[in-house]
């Protein structure tokens, strides 16, 4: 378990020294990118350009500018160009809303998914496997933000059923973050469900043959425990490494499409909004963010796994 | 599932790297040695009395069978050539151009002359006459014109970014896989760290950045920007699978066979390797294709892929979301082509998968 752990920070370590290398060095190796000059606005004269160059540090080599800026983002003091705001305490204002809108999201399309795999595999061939099958591949057709449109024109512009976008906080009234989020919910969690329902359907058709199910059968366990406890229990394990990833990437700021459409405050509209104003150092955070992410929940997944397969052992 | 849905393709995507069509590597393997008896042929050196029918065409008949996946395709051809004809349809029956702007026009619909943006600034819904048979955009453009033009322009991002994906990820591929030591020491993880970026993310910073001023030759408004950012970014999806796949065949006995007979590494690779991973890459086409089109159209609805003037379906479904209270059919109606594109393109590519493996148990049936 120690070396698991050690194990992991180093690769978490690993990770976010890439990132940040890769992410900062896109914006450094592009030609047309002068971020003094975004910053002192098209009109500014070269002295005012060169001055602002030399305020945020632009003028010292490149090696010493990226020192520099990671310092400032490990100790917090990280300013974005556009608002001079400090980008870690957007950061942390903005998370709430994103967990707000991801958490339960998640747990939607993942109960969701595994009741209807499950419905498609024990009734595979039927009416309802082959619904569940085309809502998969619809779900991989649509991009998001047009699901969000529609959502948006058919309960909230058409029929006013929902509000159009906008966020409430959960305090001091929860039926209004309710209410705010239910769209959202669904657009993010739709689109998931099917094509998690139609892994998780391969997996069990392929687990029903496998002889520890035979023997369950054989010891004279009902079908509901040898389908829930044998069959089920194994076949989770590639969804439990998708959701993972995915869980991680949306918490991470992987939510900018579905918040941009509702317009919700979270760290996925604040990445649209730096990237549309090519604002480097929240486009840097948010990276490290969802790579930070990413291996955590790599790590929480791998733990998963030991847990419901002794076979499994923790050796990172 | 906001930016991760290219990225759940992923298992999708690694299914028939884990399980080769079966059919294909044996048959590779029995034509090479033709002396060597199958474990059920009885008599290895009598003459067959018939004909042998290839894995490929063995596939192509499945696929002939499989209604729903022709049906697809159909629908995919029709939409490219309604899009391929735009110039056509601007030309000859809306006689406008699709970067045309005409703010202050009016069009007739029904005997009565309207304003084709209304005084409020929004533009005309629908009229079904040759003229805005879609309707208009905020400056005046015929959205049914550039409906067509923007296909156009995304089904070709499209094909550039999937041939990028399928020459690129095939050369990393059999390199890496070939070659290993040196060579797959940078490629694997050059792809790895590809791989670990939520694509959207990745393309969109990048796209943003070169939009803005290009990149050497290419200005920063051609549609090679983004094709190209949406093929890098899903070589890997390619490259690690077909990697894979090399790294088993290199330890078969054909190629000890041609390695005996003196072949170079390079015609190892490409006359002996390559046509025995071949069934892969077909699976990864259409698949890719529509990953590519749904990615790139991510990047539009971002600022971060087509730039304007010019339309795409991405740009326009953008656009429109602005009127989506006034005028929905702006954006809803790019949106279903889209999305009828990319589904036809995923149930046909479904067909070719079920076609090359029939063992896959994932499949639409009819």
């Amino acid at each position: 378990m120690a070396r698991f752990a050690v194990r992991r920070t180093i690769s978490v370590l690993a990770l976010l020294f890439a990132t940040s290398v890769v992410v900062w060095g896109i914006f450094e190796v592009i030609p047309s990118y002068n971020p003094a000059r975004a910053i002192a606005g098209r009109e500014a004269n070269a002295t005012t350009v060169a001055a602002v160059a030399r305020k945020f540090g632009f003028d010292k080599p490149k090696y010493v500018q990226y020192v520099d800026t990671m310092k400032q983002v490990f100790e917090g003091q990280i300013i974005d160009y556009q608002n001079d705001l400090n980008v870690v305490q957007q950061f942390r204002q903005k998370f709430p809303v994103t967990v707000s809108l991801v958490v339960p999201a998640a747990i939607i399309w993942f109960v969701l998914a595994v009741i209807l795999g499950s419905i498609s595999a024990l009734r595979a061939g039927k009416l309802s496997d082959r619904a569940i099958m085309v809502l998969a591949i619809v779900g991989v057709s649509i991009p998001v933000f047009l699901l969000a449109e529609l959502l948006l024109y058919v309960f909230a512009y058409n029929s006013s059923i929902f509000p159009a976008g906008g966020y409430a906080p959960f305090l001091p009234n929860p039926g209004q973050w309710f209410y705010h989020l239910i769209l959202p919910w669904f657009a993010i969690a739709a689109l998931s469900i099917g094509f998690y329902a139609r892994v998780l359907r391969s997996n069990l058709l392929d687990m029903v043959n496998q002889d520890f199910v035979r023997t369950a059968r054989a010891k004279g366990l009902s079908q509901r425990k040898v389908f829930v406890r044998h069959v089920l229990r194994n076949s989770l394990m590639p969804i439990i490494t998708m959701f993972g990833l995915d869980f991680a990437t949306l918490l991470g700021g992987a939510t900018l499409v579905t918040e941009t459409v509702f317009n919700l405050p979270g760290i996925g509209q604040y990445e649209a909004q730096a990237i549309g104003n090519l604002d480097v150092p929240p486009i840097l955070v948010g990276a490290l963010f969802t790579a930070f992410f990413v291996v955590v929940f790599g790590a929480i997944v791998d733990v998963i796994y030991a847990l419901l397969d002794p076979r499994v052992r923790l050796t990172g | 599932m906001a930016l991760d849905k290219p990225r759940s393709r992923r298992a999708d995507a690694q299914a028939p790297a884990g399980d080769p069509a079966p059919a294909t590597e044996g048959d590779g393997v029995l034509i090479r040695e033709p002396g060597a008896p199958g474990p059920t042929e009885a008599l290895p050196r009598e003459e067959p009395t018939t004909v042998g029918v290839g894995p490929y065409r063995l596939a192509l008949r499945r696929l002939l069978r499989n209604k729903v996946a022709l049906i697809s395709f159909g629908v995919f051809l029709l939409i490219v050539v309604l899009c391929l004809l735009a110039p056509v349809y601007s030309h000859d029956i809306a006689h406008i151009g699709p970067n045309t702007t005409n703010v202050t026009g009016t069009v007739k619909v029904g005997g009565k002359v309207e304003n084709v943006v209304s005084t409020q600034g929004i533009p005309i819904g629908p009229t079904l006459t040759a003229h805005y048979f879609l309707g208009a955009d905020e400056e005046g453009r015929d959205l049914a014109v550039r409906l067509l033009y923007g296909g156009r322009t995304s089904l070709e991002i499209g094909a550039i970014a999937t041939a990028v994906i399928i020459v690129i990820g095939t050369l990393f591929g059999l390199l890496a896989g070939y070659l290993r030591g040196v060579v797959d020491a940078v490629l694997r993880p050059l792809m790895e760290l590809i791989w670990s970026f939520p694509p959207v993310i990745l393309g969109v910073a990048v796209g943003t950045a070169l939009a803005l001023g290009g990149i050497g030759p290419i200005h920063g408004n051609s549609i090679f920007i983004p094709a190209f950012i949406v093929g890098v970014i899903y070589v890997p999806y390619l490259g690690k699978p077909i990697r894979g796949e090399v790294l088993r065949a290199r330890e078969m006995d054909y190629v000890d066979a041609a390695r005996a007979q003196g072949m170079g590494p390079w015609r190892i690779m490409f006359s002996e390797v390559l046509p025995n991973v071949v069934s892969t890459i077909v699976v990864f086409i259409p698949m890719m294709l529509a990953v590519s089109i749904l990615l790139e159209s991510y990047l539009d609805f971002l600022g971060a892929g087509v730039q304007p003037p010019n339309a795409s379906w991405g740009t326009l479904i953008s656009d429109g979301l602005t009127y989506l209270q006034t005028t929905p059919t702006y954006s809803l109606i790019p949106g279903a082509m889209l999305v009828a594109a990319v589904l036809a393109i995923n149930i046909l590519g479904d067909g070719v998968r079920d076609a090359l493996d029939p063992r896959a148990q994932v499949k639409i049936q009819t």
